[in-house]
């Protein structure tokens, strides 16, 4: 890793109001019951920060009273976290950003944090930025690292900028909280630990139904709608011009169907009407991030790139060995995509009937 | 019904080149576009545009050369344009820059109400989306993000219908205008200029903001600009390149069964996230 030359570390006192800011905090995201696993990935890290720092790690929970509002209070404090500010109000059933604007803002000027850390995830982001703004502090989006400048006490957030061809560090300097969003799978997981103990401290939200202007009419889970969902997909298999026909996309779908998994494409098969707009992927349709993507006949121009080199693990079939996706895909096959997408099909198909014999 | 929509003149992610040994973007000769999400915004508010009449204005806040992205817009259908420009937003991070565009549109309020702000989701340059939120905070409107459709718009009740992308489903929203939408990318494909608009486009009188007429008083220099950034980037560098190429997988028989099995193998090893997720489909 190259870096930038060093620059002389600029004289810096924190405004003695700020310095009553103490405490790292998580924001316990969750959605229909469940929590998003990215929150125990910020305890993880956020653990890390607060014990640089010599301070408490905190858990966030807003939710609609009951059990399993109680239960993410628990469970965060498995998850490594000392204490929980628990706000419970019917008018948090669901997530709205006024009222969790409202609920989180609240929290931070009583308790004054001096790190707040959110998901980059559609929830945490639509939060953190809205938040920010109300307390007129620094957020920093997406980030992948996190660490703690001995000297100053400050956070320092790096994040991929450029769509991740340049690495950047953000630190904010006279403002508290210091905010970031993280992205998730990228930090580890806070191991549970069911033994732990910590406490639960509730705090009313103060506000009234009719006072608050969107209204959630209905919520369609992802399996109920017959759409594809790329951007969310944990697998995805996608194909390009180099599976030649249309007839040959059935053999996307088909290893699609045996891993349950997505179909993308790129542009150019989209634009010749071989699938739905909606499947596209790179920088004029879907950007996606699953944990597995196979890529059957695609060039990988940067257009497409773009969009998907995030991917955790990228099988790239191509006939051209010079194809451009050989160079950042993870693992490479030359050969001819309607041969050997079958050949994957029914290696993975064996591979689920070994898992279900086993199981 | 008017729409104003908030763009961003990027440089083509795809032409974007690292200087090896100063660790900068090499801008020079990198081709500006509109930020690629942003169209998705102005094609959902030239849609709704074309159903219920009204007014799209473009904004954009950035430096002279940005011009180009707001006559781009006009060329696709946007009626209006304004460049906010001036020296004092220099080095702006998110919550000046939604300070700026927050200011410039109360100006446009003053000629015309706007019931709707369209936005993309993110730029490709930032990636940050959080100007859209800071906007809808700043002017007091309710915030509407990751809109993957709108449903239906009646502006003589003031009140719209989106689906919003959430983790694991959406949510149907509705709420009062005016209100801010971020808008999903994906769902429409922007519509082809047409000559008339091409012509109007190039001769439009477009209107440049400085500060002052961006609203901005004096007494508010310190929300914008580098000085309005509690942000401030403290370092930027290369990332360490992937393992350079991928790990191109041969078998002795060439046949695309040993293939698949191999690489299956190997995956399953380095990637038990992977494996984890498959074995869960077997249940």
């Amino acid at each position: 890793m190259s870096e930038a030359p060093a620059r002389k570390k600029r004289k810096f006192e924190l405004d003695p109001k700020l310095a009553s800011y103490k405490g790292v905090w998580v924001f316990v995201e969750h959605e229909r019951g469940q929590v998003h696993p990215v929150s125990w990935e910020l305890m993880g890290e956020g653990r890390k920060l607060a014990d640089m720092l010599g301070v408490e790690l905190v858990g966030v929970v807003l939710g609609a009273p009951g059990e399993p509002t109680r239960r993410f209070c628990t469970e965060a404090i498995y998850h490594s976290a000392d204490l929980c500010y628990l706000m419970e109000d019917d008018i948090l059933k669901d997530y709205r950003n006024e009222p969790f604007t409202k609920g989180m803002t609240n929290l931070v000027n009583t308790y004054q944090p001096e790190i707040l850390l959110l998901g980059a995830t559609t929830q945490g982001r639509d939060l953190a930025g809205s938040v920010a703004t109300t307390l007129q502090t620094g957020l920093t989006a997406d980030c992948t690292a996190l660490t703690i400048d001995p000297d100053n006490r400050s956070m320092a957030a790096t994040r991929p900028t450029f769509g991740g061809s340049l690495l950047c560090t953000i630190v904010t300097l006279n403002y508290r909280p210091q905010m970031a969003t993280v992205r998730p799978r990228v930090m580890a997981m806070a191991e549970r630990d069911a033994s732990r103990t910590g406490r639960v401290i509730e705090h009313p939200l103060g506000m009234v139904e009719s006072s608050i202007i969107t209204k959630v009419l209905e919520y369609i889970p992802d399996a109920m709608q017959d759409k594809p969902q790329l951007a969310f997909a944990d697998i995805i298999v996608a194909g390009g011009r180099g599976m030649k026909k249309p007839e040959n996309f059935q053999l996307i779908w088909d290893l699609a169907q045996v891993l349950g998994a997505e179909v993308g494409a790129s542009r150019p098969v989209v634009q010749a009407g071989w699938v739905d707009l909606e499947r596209q992927v790179g920088q004029s349709g879907k950007t996606v991030r699953p944990k597995l993507y196979i890529a059957a006949g695609i060039s990988g121009a940067i257009q497409h790139r773009v969009g998907m080199d995030a991917s955790d693990c990228i099988i790239a079939i191509n006939n051209d060995p010079n194809a451009p996706i050989f160079d950042f895909a993870t693992y490479g096959i030359v050969g001819n995509a309607m041969t050997v997408v079958p050949a994957l099909t029914e290696a993975f198909r064996q591979k689920l009937a070994s898992v279900k014999k086993a199981g | 019904m008017h729409i104003v929509v908030c763009i961003k003149q990027v440089p083509d992610s795809a032409q974007i080149r690292v200087h090896p040994v100063t660790n900068t973007i090499m801008r020079q000769g990198v081709p500006a576009i509109i930020n690629p999400y942003d169209l998705f915004a102005l094609e959902e508010a030239l849609r709704l545009k074309d159903q219920h009449g009204g007014t799209v204005t473009v904004i954009t806040m950035g430096p002279p050369q940005a011009e180009a992205a707001l006559r781009k817009a006009l060329s696709f259908g946007a009626d209006d344009a304004i460049l906010i420009t001036d020296r004092a937003f220099a080095g702006a991070d998110t919550l000046a820059t939604s300070f700026a565009l927050a200011s410039a549109i109360r100006q446009i309020q003053k000629n015309m109400p706007v019931d709707m702000v369209f936005t993309g989701k993110q730029t490709i340059d930032g990636d940050t989306a959080q100007v859209g939120p800071g906007v809808a905070k700043r002017l007091d409107m309710q915030l509407l993000t990751y809109v993957s459709k709108v449903v239906s718009v009646k502006p003589d009740k003031a009140e719209i219908v989106v689906e919003r992308r959430a983790e694991g489903g959406v949510q149907v929203l509705k709420t009062r205008l005016p209100c801010l939408v971020t808008v999903l990318d994906g769902n429409n494909q922007m519509r082809f200029a047409n000559m008339p608009n091409m012509f109007r486009a190039a001769r439009h009188p477009l209107k440049r903001w400085s500060r002052e007429e961006a609203g901005i008083v004096d007494e508010d220099i310190a929300k914008i600009g580098l000085k309005g950034s509690p942000t401030v980037v403290s370092k930027v560098f290369a990332p360490t390149p992937k393992s350079e190429r991928a790990e191109m997988i041969a078998v002795e028989s060439g046949d695309p069964k040993d293939l698949a099995v191999t690489v299956l193998a190997k995956m399953f090893t380095r990637f038990p996230a992977v494996e984890k997720e498959i074995a869960k489909r077997a249940q």
